[in-house]
């Protein structure tokens, strides 16, 4: 199994290792609940180092970019980022990713751990044709985010950049604890938050130094509870290779107006179940869960669990179009035994 | 992580205890409840049902995941415990104590006795 340059610290910390992503990477240190709301009320920190980063230069990086992903990559200046998508040729993702511009000719793009091999051989063979160089940067960078409201604060005492001057999506050079580091205010809990992407021999320093300015260190668990919380999605969960992002909330990412590969096949195809967020009553649901409607099934859970800030159960599901509709009634199967729900906006708590 | 010499255990990490009275009282072993994390949640099963062994009969919500508890030994449901309804961390702090889920009266009280040995089940949950 791969190890980030921060498992021994995570070991050190006590924390519960599990495999994810062919790495043995930290679950949980404390609970989850626990680190799930000192991320929510103050500051926590995770490695994330196990995902994918690729470089992206040349004179048609742009261009490339452009046909690679259906966000509009044109409007990103130097120094800002942008969510956004690898289409498939049938219109479904090869995964979601983070595109950062870097300089002129310059991008990074960061893919989810569990997608580099599959997105490296995607990219690669779209590229041909295009005047840009690739390089798989994955083992060049450890990534540490640190998130919460009091993300900036605890941070900014380390770093020698004006953190106050940096807005979301912006990603820029400094040192943090004397390494040089690249900052991005970016991140996956819905709060505000910085990632820092480091050398890896560099990697442990920063994280002794920001554990050392009180940040919580969180695992994966708290991670995903977060990003559930704040309605963001999960690949293999809410968006597959067979997913049209057309059919979810997150349909904002694709631009139609410009062109991209898959294109056509994703404007082509219907959307007979739609990602929506449910709240339950009581209950807790689960992925795989069945959703009924009117006695009758209509959907399927792809991420669920207890929010611990609500105390109540949510989840994302997909369900029949007809059933979308905000506050629309709806039930979940749980252990042979249907609990009442609805349809709800997301995020499912305020966010920062 | 805690084994009690005076317990019975399955490899599904029920805990066994016989009482005096012949009623067996079943929980989750320490092991069980530090893998689940923050419990949240418990399902109890309904005095008076009758279960046999391996049989799914309550469950366990933690914010990570849920889990089935299963019947430790055939027999009727004769107590619950109520306070984990509102209590549910009692799983996590007490997991030997506060924290048991129900009482069986057994069919056949010998059955405890095929069931596993403090550290026979400390050997196999530490090989999970």
């Amino acid at each position: 199994m791969k190890t980030t340059p921060l498992t021994a610290a995570h070991r050190a910390l006590g924390a519960k290792m599990a495999p994810f992503a062919g790495y043995d990477m930290p679950i949980q240190y404390s609970s989850i609940s626990a680190e799930h709301l000192a991320v929510r009320e103050a500051v926590g920190m995770f490695d994330v180092s196990h995902m994918g980063e690729f470089w992206i230069r040349g004179a048609q990086a742009l261009e490339f970019l452009q046909y690679l992903t259906p966000n509009d990559v044109s409007k990103l200046r130097v120094g800002r980022a942008q969510y956004s998508m690898l289409p498939n040729a049938e219109g479904g993702l090869v995964d979601d990713v983070y595109v950062y511009r870097t300089g002129e000719q310059e991008y990074l793009m960061v893919v989810n751990a569990a997608n580099v091999e599959k997105d490296w051989a995607h990219v690669q063979a779209l590229a041909e044709g295009f005047d840009v160089e690739l390089e798989n940067a994955s083992e060049d960078w450890a990534l540490i985010a640190v998130q919460g409201p009091k993300a900036a604060e605890k941070l900014q005492v380390l770093c020698d950049a004006d953190l106050s001057a940096a807005r979301k999506n912006d990603t820029f050079a400094a040192k943090v604890a004397g390494k040089a580091v690249r900052l991005a205010r970016t991140g996956y809990t819905g709060e505000d938050g910085f990632e820092v992407f480091t050398a890896p021999a560099d990697a442990e320093a920063v994280w002794q130094a920001l554990l050392g300015a009180g940040v919580t260190p969180c695992g994966l668990g708290a991670r995903d509870t977060l990003r559930l919380e704040a309605g963001f999605p999960l690949y293999g969960h809410e968006l597959t290779d067979e997913t049209s992002p057309l059919c979810t909330p997150f349909a904002w990412v694709v631009k139609t107006y410009k062109e991209f590969h898959g294109k056509a096949a994703m404007l082509s195809r219907p959307c007979p179940r739609r990602l929506v967020g449910l709240v339950l009553e009581q209950g807790i649901p689960r992925e795989g869960y069945k959703v009924f409607a009117e006695g009758r099934e209509v959907g399927q859970v792809t991420s669920g669990t207890l929010s611990p800030l609500s105390k109540k159960g949510i989840a994302m599901a997909y369900i029949e179009a007809a059933y979308e509709g905000l506050d629309t009634p709806l039930q979940v199967e749980i252990r042979g035994k249907l609990y009442a729900g609805k349809v709800s906006k997301l995020p499912f708590v305020p966010l920062g | 992580m805690k084994y009690p010499d005076n317990l019975r255990y399955t490899k599904t990490h029920e805990w066994v205890l016989l009482e005096d009275d012949g009623i067996v009282t079943v929980g989750i072993s320490d092991y069980a409840q530090d893998a689940l994390g923050d419990v949240v949640f418990v399902e109890l099963p309904e005095v008076g049902e009758q279960v046999d062994a391996g049989e799914g009969v309550a469950a366990v919500e933690s914010v990570k995941t849920a889990s089935d508890i299963y019947a430790p030994i055939s027999g009727e449901i004769v107590e619950v415990n109520t306070d984990l309804t509102n209590q549910p961390e009692l799983l996590n702090t007490e997991p030997y104590g506060g924290g048991w889920i129900f009482r069986i009266k057994p069919d056949n009280p010998a059955d405890v006795e095929k069931l596993l040995e403090a550290s026979a089940y400390q050997e196999f949950a530490e090989s999970q």
